[in-house]
């Protein structure tokens, strides 16, 4: 069999289309989400909601076991995605109240979410192999049904979140003038929660619950060492997301692999040599300005040699001390 | 204040009026029972020593700071969803903490163009921006990321994005703490020309400074309360004169303790 041959093979395997497709999808949506939460600060959040949607998949997989459903798992992408999207509201709320401690609430939902799918897994009657398969991805079994679902949830993502870009850009970058702005700060704020829960559920299949957060912020992260714009980070990040996803499925194809893991390893790879090339790329950007300015913020009038008629002005306050400390935190 | 005899409707209704305003963070009573009204048209400077709630007071006139009691109507609407937010434009003190997220001059002021009505830029978002950027001497940088700039350039882009809506009341939280100077003569004259197109303006202040000429009317305010209202009042003598070297040699004075800066005439 020729390499062109086997390409052909990959190509029209149902099984290998209908991974692709939803490799395409999550790699596509995954980032766009995972733009607001880097922005807003909560990067770690797909990780807390993935953790809660382990113990929605042990629910789900308890119900149908009561009420005797064929498959025992049936229940089980529902459930995560109810357990999701419950924790992902909770987190909002937990951050919205007092931001110092969001950190803390993310870790009770991590410990809490992996201790009670454990748990419930158990009493379903089930065993911890049947977690695993969530927990790490499992692709290669993406069935008709998943797909269907896995698509609809990857369009509403990508719909709200690329539709609403500029409002969530908007409250993500400075909400209290958002606020002043009459935008409805907390509901936009609830959007970019629920979009990653969603995010999360979907990507479930694809690259596992424990590395979903990976894909939403790793290629947030390629893209930010070179995007200018908040607008182009985020289209960066969507096409790094598909490359990798799609790469990683292909090298499955080949070599007995687990995917999910691939697809991690892959896109961590892309910003390791991007973080390692961006000194060089930088270097002949800055031949154009290599001053970015940011001395005069601290100085007065008074000195500064740009102005060269300073008025005088017997009485101001520089705030020197806070501006300063601002610079020292950019 | 005296009492409102101005018949209600939205184009007559003075801009800003509120009642009995209180504002409660954090267990502390930070606005006590403040009465404001601002008809149009008028330039207003909210005065007090560090500490005496200016910040917190024009911050609950935009529904920034939820309201503890009281009321607030903006163009005679009461605040929420009803206020025609693109009229109102509003310049923060600080500048948001970067993310690290990088986002260019031409993004954050064409943020400037939403509100609760329109979740979305309207198409011709681009044009009106650089215009924007334009009228604080910033057009050359709208595609430079707002992190790599100084803190007066991230000034002028936060007053860019409240101008890119043609506000009627522009509303600028301490425009001249330690900014350099180009800054604050965008500050000063964006209040002139609002001022001379008819517009309101609400400005915080701790002194007077270049916004003096400008500047019809004062409200003084000490621990929450306005003990001043009406004629712009002079600053205190040792401050005041031309021979007074205002060299700042130590931080900010203790906000609680220290006393107002400025002196109310009787």
């Amino acid at each position: 069999m020729t390499f062109w041959d086997q390409v052909v093979a990959m190509a029209t395997s149902p099984l290998m289309q209908r991974a692709m497709l939803a490799a395409v999808l999550v790699g596509a949506a995954a980032p766009v989400v995972g733009t607001f939460l880097v922005q807003r600060r909560m990067a770690l959040m797909g990780d807390g909601i993935g953790h809660v949607a382990l113990t929605g998949v042990a629910l789900g997989w308890l119900v149908g076991s009561w009420a005797g459903l064929v498959p025992n798992g049936a229940l089980a992408v529902p459930g995560a995605v109810v357990a999701a999207v419950v924790g992902s509201v909770v987190i909002e709320l937990v951050r919205e109240r007092g931001r110092t401690t969001g950190d803390l609430a993310l870790a009770l939902m991590f410990y809490g979410g992996i201790a009670g799918g454990v748990l419930l897994i158990k009493v379903a009657g089930g065993t911890n192999a049947n977690l695993m398969a969530y927990l790490f991805g499992s692709i290669s079994t993406v069935s008709p049904s998943d797909l269907v679902w896995t698509v609809a949830l990857a369009a509403v993502v990508l719909v709200v979140g690329v539709g609403l870009r500029t409002a969530l850009y908007a409250v993500s970058h400075d909400e209290e003038f958002a606020r002043a702005s009459g935008l409805p700060t907390r509901a936009l704020a609830m959007v970019v929660a629920v979009l990653a829960a969603v995010t999360v559920t979907v990507a479930m299949r694809v690259v596992g619950l424990l590395l979903v957060s990976a894909l939403m912020i790793v290629p947030v992260a390629v893209a930010q060492l070179y995007a200018r714009s908040f607008g182009r980070t985020m289209a960066t990040a969507s096409g790094v997301g598909v490359t990798v996803s799609v790469v990683g499925l292909v090298l499955t194809y080949w070599n007995d692999i687990p995917p999910g893991a691939t697809i991690v390893v892959l896109a961590i790879a892309v910003y390791a040599v991007s973080a390692a090339l961006r000194p060089m790329v930088r270097r002949r950007a800055a031949a154009s300005d290599p001053h970015p300015e940011m001395a005069d913020d601290v100085l007065l009038a008074d000195s500064d040699d740009e102005c060269q008629v300073p008025v005088p002005a017997p009485h101001r306050h520089p705030n020197a001390s806070v501006r300063a400390d601002q610079v020292g935190r950019q | 204040m005296s009492a409102a005899t101005a018949p209600s409707g939205p184009d007559t209704a003075p801009v800003i009026e509120a009642v009995n305003l209180q504002v409660t963070l954090g267990g502390l009573a930070i606005v006590r029972g403040v009465d404001l009204e601002v008809p149009r048209g008028e330039v207003l400077a909210v005065l007090g020593a560090n500490g005496s709630g200016k910040s917190t007071l024009i911050r609950s006139l935009l529904g920034a700071v939820p309201l503890s009691g009281g009321s607030v109507r903006l163009f005679g609407e009461p605040l929420g969803p009803g206020v025609p937010w693109l009229r109102v434009g509003y310049v923060p003190q600080r500048v948001p903490v970067a993310s690290g997220m990088p986002s260019t001059a031409l993004e954050v002021v064409r943020s400037g163009l939403l509100s609760g009505r329109s979740l979305r830029p309207p198409r011709d978002a681009r044009t009106r921006a650089l215009a924007a950027l334009d009228e604080v001497g910033m057009a050359a940088r709208a595609g430079q990321r707002v992190q790599e700039m100084s803190g007066g350039q991230q000034q002028r882009v936060q007053i860019a994005r409240a101008l890119v809506r043609r506000p009627d009341l522009l509303v600028l939280d301490e425009p001249t703490s330690g900014i350099d100077l180009p800054t604050q003569e965008a500050f000063v004259s964006t209040v002139r020309r609002m001022h001379e197109s008819g517009g309101t303006v609400v400005v915080v202040l701790h002194e007077l400074g270049e916004f003096g000429p400008l500047i019809q009317r004062s409200v003084v305010l000490r621990h929450g309360r306005v003990v001043h209202d009406g004629a712009p009042p002079v600053a205190r003598v040792e401050h005041a004169g031309p021979a007074h070297d205002h060299a700042h040699a130590h931080g900010d004075p203790p906000s609680a303790a220290s006393g107002l800066s400025v002196e109310v005439t009787p």
